[in-house]
């Protein structure tokens, strides 16, 4: 009796199997596909390119795609201006993020109520799009660096993740420090920052990798200044370029944006550039995210 | 009586005169808090401060007190304009159908990597499905443009194989497949994503459960059914109440990079819409009523979503 129910167990959940890993493999595929096939067209000749059919791997192996978008000056800008972005944002936002997670772990600081609560409302309520543009008009920070870093500095997410963290330190360790002579500022730099790393480092991703691939305030705000815009926005700026959306061109007449259409394997190469940085980084910092993620859902 | 307000009375003082003490007492916390706490104030409630706009017929370079104020004008003109309906329309559908796709696909992902054996196997798919979400939105949607492509695209290339249809489909001149694509690229790169915290639930259902499942002879899909989707049931709850609040404000971001002028009538959502409209032509009170609008209704669609979820679980998430 038992091994029959066993045996018919075994039946169905064969089919079970081949269900499970038939699905994973198309899905795995479906993911995968579009990013090795873009890689190989950015590796394979351009006017090769056209006839189609490169699928997984370059057809006639050049590097000339990648010679021609780095000997663009308005690419090599569009980098340097993404590196010091991501750069300078990701060290602000976690200063920002970390002091202020300190602050309201501390169930004896006085302010602690309003400045949490103050920090949660920004979660819900935005000026939207239109008063915020005003805002950085009436600032006078329209084309200007600052524009990358300063409006986001504080994420009230952010703030929260980390003092969950926190939270889950013995407090002993800072009463002992304090025990040592160390005072407020010292115990954040000294005891609280080393310990906090994980919860950092999940952070310090999610605020580089949202750096990175901003496009949108340099199209708002920068997108004339040839001196500050950035990668992404380039690469924008080519793949629109190719679309029938010429009106995304404000005021530039159709032959212009004619004349800005690039090859099929020139746009995948810098579609390649845009993306290799993360790629390079975010499978090191899985273990610390998958933690940060499951971490910040439970909190709010 | 007496006694008693004697007895009160020194306590409305008492923490005043203990303020300044601790304050200075405390001033390290203060200063790692107050200037980020000015800066929020700067960028996050001052722009609450122009919603005023949208009742004043708002130029710019003029004081406040310049401005000519024109009451319920312009949300007036809002709702006689036909692209609003459109846009709200677009906005709707498009948040509707993200929201069931983006929520059903990663619990069913979540369950299907559960049930791989192999760890290492399992580790290599969810390392590579979560690649989508680190790649910004222009990169996708160029991606996405390519493998939709009539010439050489993916997936008309696929279909043409299997002969699913002659010709190479236009999919991105089609304005009745917009809202699909743009579901579908939405799939493609948060799936991954999303799956993290349904795989961390069902981490978190005991393994004795299914240990007693086995001995009385649960079949592997029985066990999905009775043990693991009932074990996750309080995140998928509350994941979907948080998504109802953020129903209608999907943002412009996809729409705006995957759409083009063939395929308008079927891409412009409310945001894009005050972006086109209300900055694109200068038309700034306009588009501040757009915005308010916006918010409006996601904060009731959170309210009533919140509600729902009381009755439901006894629980608040506001």
């Amino acid at each position: 009796m038992l091994s029959k129910k066993l045996a018919a167990a075994s039946w169905s959940d064969r089919i079970f199997d081949l269900v499970v890993y038939a699905a994973i493999t198309v899905v795995t595929i479906a993911t995968l596909y579009p990013f090795l096939n873009v890689l190989a067209i950015s590796f394979n000749d351009s006017t090769d390119s056209i006839k189609g059919g490169i699928t997984v791997y370059p057809r006639v192996f050049t590097v000339k795609n990648y010679e021609t978008i780095f000997a663009y000056s308005g690419l090599m800008t569009g980098l340097k201006i993404s590196i010091l972005r991501t750069i300078i944002g990701t060290i602000l936002g976690l200063v920002s993020a970390s002091m202020l997670a300190f602050t309201l772990s501390r169930v004896d600081f006085q302010a602690r109520r309003f400045v949490s609560t103050f920090l949660a409302l920004t979660m819900y309520v935005s000026g939207g799009l239109i008063p915020v543009y005003i805002l950085i008009k009436n600032l006078h920070m329209m084309g200007t660096f600052s524009v990358y870093v300063l409006p986001g500095l504080v994420s009230a997410f952010n703030v929260f993740v980390i003092r969950s963290f926190i939270d889950g330190l013995p407090y002993a360790l800072q009463e002992s420090a304090k025990l040592d002579g160390a005072n407020d500022f010292t115990i954040y730099w000294r005891v609280i920052l080393p310990l906090t790393k994980p919860a950092l480092a999940t952070i310090a991703l999610f605020l580089a990798v949202g750096q990175w691939n901003a496009w949108f305030d340099t199209y708002l705000y920068n997108g004339s200044k040839d001196g500050l815009t950035t990668l992404q926005f380039e690469l924008m700026k080519v793949i629109q370029s190719t679309t029938t959306n010429a009106d995304n061109f404000r005021g530039r007449n159709m032959t212009e944006v004619m004349a800005q259409i690039s090859p099929e394997s020139v746009k995948m190469a810098i579609t390649i550039v845009v993306t290799v940085p993360i790629l390079v980084v975010y499978p090191f910092l899985q273990r610390y995210f998958v933690k940060g993620m499951t971490l910040g859902s439970v909190k709010s | 009586m007496k006694a008693i307000t004697a007895k009160v009375q020194p306590e409305p003082k008492k923490p005043a005169s203990r303020f300044w003490p601790k304050f200075l007492q405390q001033k390290y916390l203060y200063m790692m808090a107050v200037p980020f706490v000015l800066w929020a104030f700067v960028f996050n409630y001052l722009p609450l401060w122009g919603w005023t706009m949208a009742f004043q017929k708002y130029k710019p370079g003029k004081s406040f007190f310049e401005q000519k104020w024109v009451g319920l004008q312009y949300f007036r003109e809002l709702f006689q304009d036909e692209q609003f309906f459109n846009a709200l329309r677009n906005t709707l559908a498009m948040s509707l159908m993200g929201l069931l796709a983006g929520f059903i696909i990663p619990i069913v992902f979540a369950v299907l990597l559960n049930e791989l054996r192999q760890i290492f196997l399992k580790r290599f798919v969810q390392t590579v499905s979560y690649l989508p979400h680190f790649v910004s939105w222009v990169v996708a949607a160029g991606i996405i443009t390519k493998m939709l492509s009539t010439d050489n695209g993916a997936v008309n290339d696929l279909l043409m194989s299997l002969h699913l249809i002659s010709e190479p489909i236009q999919f991105m001149a089609k304005g009745n497949l917009f809202w699909g694509i743009v579901t579908a690229s939405d799939v493609w790169k948060e799936t991954g994503w999303n799956t993290i915290i349904y795989l961390a639930a069902i981490s978190g259902i005991g393994p004795e459960l299914y240990e007693a499942a086995r001995v009385d002879g649960a079949s592997r899909l029985q066990q999905v059914r009775n043990i693991t989707l009932p074990g996750i049931r309080t995140t998928v709850i509350i994941l979907l109440i948080m998504s109802i609040g953020h129903l209608i404000s999907i943002g412009f971001e996809k729409q705006f990079l995957l759409g083009n002028n063939l395929v308008r009538d079927y891409s412009q959502t409310l945001d894009l819409y005050a972006l086109n409209y209300g900055l694109g032509l200068g038309r700034f009170s306009f588009g501040t009523a757009i915005n308010i609008f916006n918010s409006v209704v996601s904060v009731f669609l959170l309210f009533v979503a919140n509600g729902i979820f009381k009755k439901i679980t006894k629980e608040s998430i506001i």
